[in-house]
C-alpha cells in the first residue's frame, strides 16, 4: 500500500473545495437562508480566480478575486431575497445558472491557458516527521485555511455572542426581530459569507486542484456541497467528516479501479455519495438532535410586518 | 374577382420568395461539451468553421447538450428552425437524432460515432483506433516501469476498440507491458479525470492516455514528471515536457464533403468510417522527449496502416483468458469492431457491464 500518501495527498485536495463550500452555505443557512446558488458562486469563484492569477501573477490577488466574485454573486441574491422577497429556492437556482453562464462568457478567452498551481508551503520542522509531516504539513495555504476555518466557524457559532444572534435569527426571525436585532442585515452578512466561501472553493479548484480553466469546471460540487451541509445536520464538524469522507472515497474508488478491483465502474461512482449519506445519516439519527439543529426558519421568507 | 387574383397573385409571390429566402443552405451542429474543451468538441467546431470559410453557409451550434432527453429537445428545435443538414457529434444522441428524423424527413442528419441509420440519417465514424495503435507502439518504447494507464469515459465499444488497438501495439514491441484501466464515467470531468491520473501514476503507471475529453491528466503527467498523450486535439500547451504526441480529430474535410453533397443534392444516407489514410485521424507532432528510434517506428506503424499493409486489429490477437480469437492472416470486421466487448490480453481487469 505504498499509494496511501499520494493518495491521502489527492483525497485533502479533493476535499478542500466541498469543505470551504459547505462551511459557507452552513452559515447562510444557520442564518435561515437557503442558499441553491452555491454551484454557480463556486464557478464564478473558480473563473476570477484565475482570470486574475493569469494578469496578475499573484496568487494572494488570485484568492481574493475569487472570493470576491463569489460574494459579488451573493450580494445579487441577497438583494432579490431579502429585499425584494424573492422566493429563495428559485431565485438561487437561477443564480446558479448566471453563474456558470457568465462564467463561461468571461472563460472564453482562457480556454486553453496553463497554470502550474498555487505552491505547496512547508511548515519549517514539523514538516519533516515521516508520515504525518508530509501529509498534514506540507499543504498549499488554502488547505491550511480550510482547516483554519473549520475551527474559526465552530468557535464563532458556538461560543460568541454573535453567533448565537445568527442562530437565533435562523431559528426564529420573528423573535429576533422582536428584540431588536436587524434580520435583514445579519441575514445578509451571512448570505455574502457564504457566497465568499463558495468563491473560495471554486478559486481552488482553478488555482490548485486542477489548474485550468474549462467550462463548468466545478461539475456538481456545489451541490454535493448543498447535500453535505443537511446530511451533516448544520454541525460544523460532520461538514468537515463530509467533506473529507466524499473526497476521500471519490480518490479511493478510481486506486481501487486501477488495482483491478472487479467492481464496476458505475457502482464505484455512486460510492462516495452512498457512503456519505449512509455515515452522516446514522451519525445523525437522533430526531431531536436534527430538531435542535436544523435552524428553524430556514427558507421561509422575512417580512417584519408580520 | 379582381380581389381573388390579387390574392392567389400575393400568394404566390409570397411563396416563391420564401422558397428563395431558404435557398441557402443552413447548417447546425450539436455537441455533447463545451467548445471550451479544447478537445473533442472543440475539433468538432473547428470543423464547423471550416465549412463556413470553403462553402460560405450559416451555421449555428449548440454547445454542453446532455445526452438524452434534453439531446432530442435540441434536435427538434434545429430541424424546425430551417436548417438543413445537423450533425450531432456524440454517441448518446444516437436515439434522439433517430426519433426527430422520423419526423423531419427533409432534414438530413449525421451522427457521429453512432450505428443507427435511415434514409434521412447518415453515421460517421473517425478511426481512432488506428491512432491509437500509434500511441501504442511509442508506448511500448517509452515505458519503464512497463505499466501503463488508460483513463476511460464510458465501457462502450469504441473505448473498448481503442484500449485494445493500444495493448495490441503496446505488448507487439513490449509484451511485458500492461494497461491498467479507470473509469470516470464522464467524457468530461477535468477533476475527476485529473484524479483518475493521480491514482493511476500512485499505482506505478509512468504513462498515461485517456478517452476522456479535458486536458487535465496532461497536467497531472506534467507535474509529477510522467509522460502522456493529449486526445482529440493537441494538448502540447498544457504538457510541454509530458505530451509525447496526440491523436487529433480533423473532421473539416468530411463536414464540408457532406454539405457540399447536401447543396449540389447528391447527399446519400451512408456510414462513413475513415481514419489516417482519409487525414481524419491525424497525430500531433512528437515532443521533444520522444528518441528518434521510436519517432522512426511510430512513423513506421503510421504509413503501414495508411497503405493498408497492417490493420490495427490483425490476428494473431489473444483475449484475456489467453486463448486464442483471432487467428493469425485473419482481420477483425469492421461489424465486429463496432460491437466490441472484450478486453484482448494484456489489459488488467474486466469491462464494467
Amino acid at each position: 500500500m505504498d499509494f496511501f500518501i499520494p493518495a491521502m495527498l489527492t483525497i485533502i485536495t479533493a476535499a478542500t473545495p466541498l469543505l470551504f463550500a459547505a462551511l459557507g452555505e452552513m452559515v447562510t443557512e444557520k442564518s435561515g437562508v437557503l442558499n441553491l446558488g452555491v454551484e454557480g458562486m463556486m464557478v464564478s469563484g473558480a473563473i476570477i480566480g484565475f482570470v486574475a492569477v493569469h494578469s496578475s501573477g499573484s496568487v494572494t490577488i488570485a484568492i481574493l478575486a475569487g472570493i470576491l466574485a463569489g460574494a459579488f454573486m451573493a450580494a445579487i441574491f441577497a438583494l432579490f431575497v431579502l429585499t425584494f422577497h424573492a422566493s429563495q429556492v428559485p431565485t438561487g437556482l437561477a443564480l446558479t445558472i448566471f453563474g456558470i453562464g457568465l462564467s463561461a462568457l468571461i472563460g472564453q478567452s482562457m480556454v486553453g491557458i496553463a497554470y502550474e498551481g498555487i505552491p505547496k508551503i512547508s511548515i519549517p520542522v514539523i514538516s519533516a516527521i515521516p508520515v504525518v509531516g508530509t501529509l498534514l504539513f506540507q499543504q498549499d495555504f488554502l488547505v491550511y485555511l480550510s482547516i483554519a476555518m473549520v475551527a474559526a466557524i465552530h468557535y464563532f457559532l458556538n461560543k460568541t455572542r454573535a453567533g448565537l444572534i445568527l442562530r437565533a435569527v435562523g431559528d426564529s426571525h420573528d423573535a429576533a426581530h422582536a428584540i431588536g436585532y436587524s434580520v435583514v442585515r445579519i441575514r445578509f452578512m451571512a448570505i455574502l459569507f457564504g457566497g465568499a466561501m463558495a468563491g473560495l472553493g471554486g478559486a481552488y479548484l482553478s488555482l490548485a486542484y486542477s489548474p485550468m480553466w474549462v467550462e463548468q469546471m466545478t461539475a456538481g460540487r456545489g451541490w454535493i456541497a448543498l447535500a453535505l451541509v443537511v446530511f451533516a445536520c448544520w454541525r460544523t464538524m460532520r461538514v468537515l467528516l463530509g467533506a473529507y469522507l466524499f473526497g476521500g472515497i471519490s480518490i479511493l474508488q478510481l486506486h481501487a479501479q486501477a488495482l483491478g478491483i472487479g467492481i464496476p465502474s458505475q457502482v464505484m461512482s455512486m460510492l462516495p455519495y452512498l457512503a456519505t449519506i449512509l455515515v452522516l445519516v446514522i451519525i445523525s439519527r437522533d430526531l431531536s438532535k436534527i430538531k435542535l439543529n436544523a435552524p428553524a426558519s430556514l427558507g421561509r421568507p422575512f417580512h417584519p410586518s408580520r | 374577382m379582381l380581389r381573388k387574383s390579387l390574392f392567389s397573385l400575393l400568394l404566390a409571390a409570397g411563396i416563391a420568395l420564401a422558397g428563395n429566402a431558404s435557398a441557402e443552405t443552413k447548417v447546425g451542429f450539436v455537441y455533447v461539451g463545451p467548445i471550451g474543451d479544447h478537445g473533442y468538441s472543440y475539433q468538432h467546431d473547428q470543423g464547423r468553421l471550416a465549412v463556413e470559410k470553403a462553402l460560405g453557409v450559416k451555421t449555428t451550434y449548440v454547445e454542453s447538450v446532455p445526452e438524452g432527453a434534453d439531446a432530442e429537445r435540441v434536435i427538434r428545435q434545429l430541424a424546425s428552425s430551417g436548417h438543413d443538414i445537423i450533425f450531432t457529434t456524440s454517441f448518446g444522441f444516437m436515439n434522439p437524432t433517430v426519433k426527430v428524423a422520423k419526423q423531419f424527413k427533409n432534414v438530413k442528419f449525421e451522427h457521429a460515432t453512432g450505428y443507427k441509420r435511415a434514409e434521412n440519417v447518415s453515421t460517421y465514424c473517425a478511426r481512432f483506433y488506428e491512432g491509437r495503435a500509434v500511441l501504442g507502439t511509442i508506448a511500448g518504447k517509452m515505458t519503464k516501469s512497463n505499466v501503463v494507464g488508460y483513463i476511460g469515459s464510458f465501457p462502450i465499444p469504441e473505448v473498448i476498440r481503442g484500449i485494445d488497438s493500444f495493448t495490441l501495439a503496446l505488448r507487439k514491441v513490449n509484451p511485458k507491458a500492461t494497461v491498467k484501466v479507470v473509469w470516470v464515467n464522464s467524457w468530461f470531468d477535468p477533476g475527476k479525470e485529473g484524479d483518475a491520473a493521480k491514482a493511476l501514476i500512485d499505482q506505478g503507471v509512468d504513462i498515461i492516455t485517456q478517452h476522456t475529453d479535458s486536458p487535465a491528466p496532461l497536467q497531472v503527467a506534467e507535474s509529477r514528471g510522467v509522460y502522456a498523450f493529449g486526445q482529440a486535439s493537441d494538448m502540447k500547451a498544457f504538457a510541454p515536457k509530458a505530451q509525447l504526441t496526440a491523436i487529433v480529430d480533423d473532421w473539416s474535410a468530411y463536414y464540408i464533403d457532406r454539405v457540399k453533397a447536401v447543396m449540389d443534392g447528391t447527399w446519400k444516407s451512408a456510414d462513413a468510417w475513415y481514419g489516417l489514410k482519409q487525414e481524419m485521424v491525424k497525430m500531433a507532432p512528437y515532443g521533444d522527449a520522444v528518441p528518434d528510434d521510436v519517432r522512426k517506428l511510430a512513423d513506421e506503424v503510421k504509413q503501414s496502416i495508411i497503405d493498408g499493409s497492417f490493420h490495427p486489429f490483425q490476428g494473431p490477437i489473444k483475449n484475456q483468458k489467453g486463448e486464442l480469437v483471432v487467428q493469425a492472416g485473419e482481420v477483425i470486421s469492421d461489424q465486429d469492431l463496432l460491437g466490441l466487448n472484450w478486453y484482448v490480453e494484456g489489459v488488467e481487469g474486466s469491462i464494467p457491464k
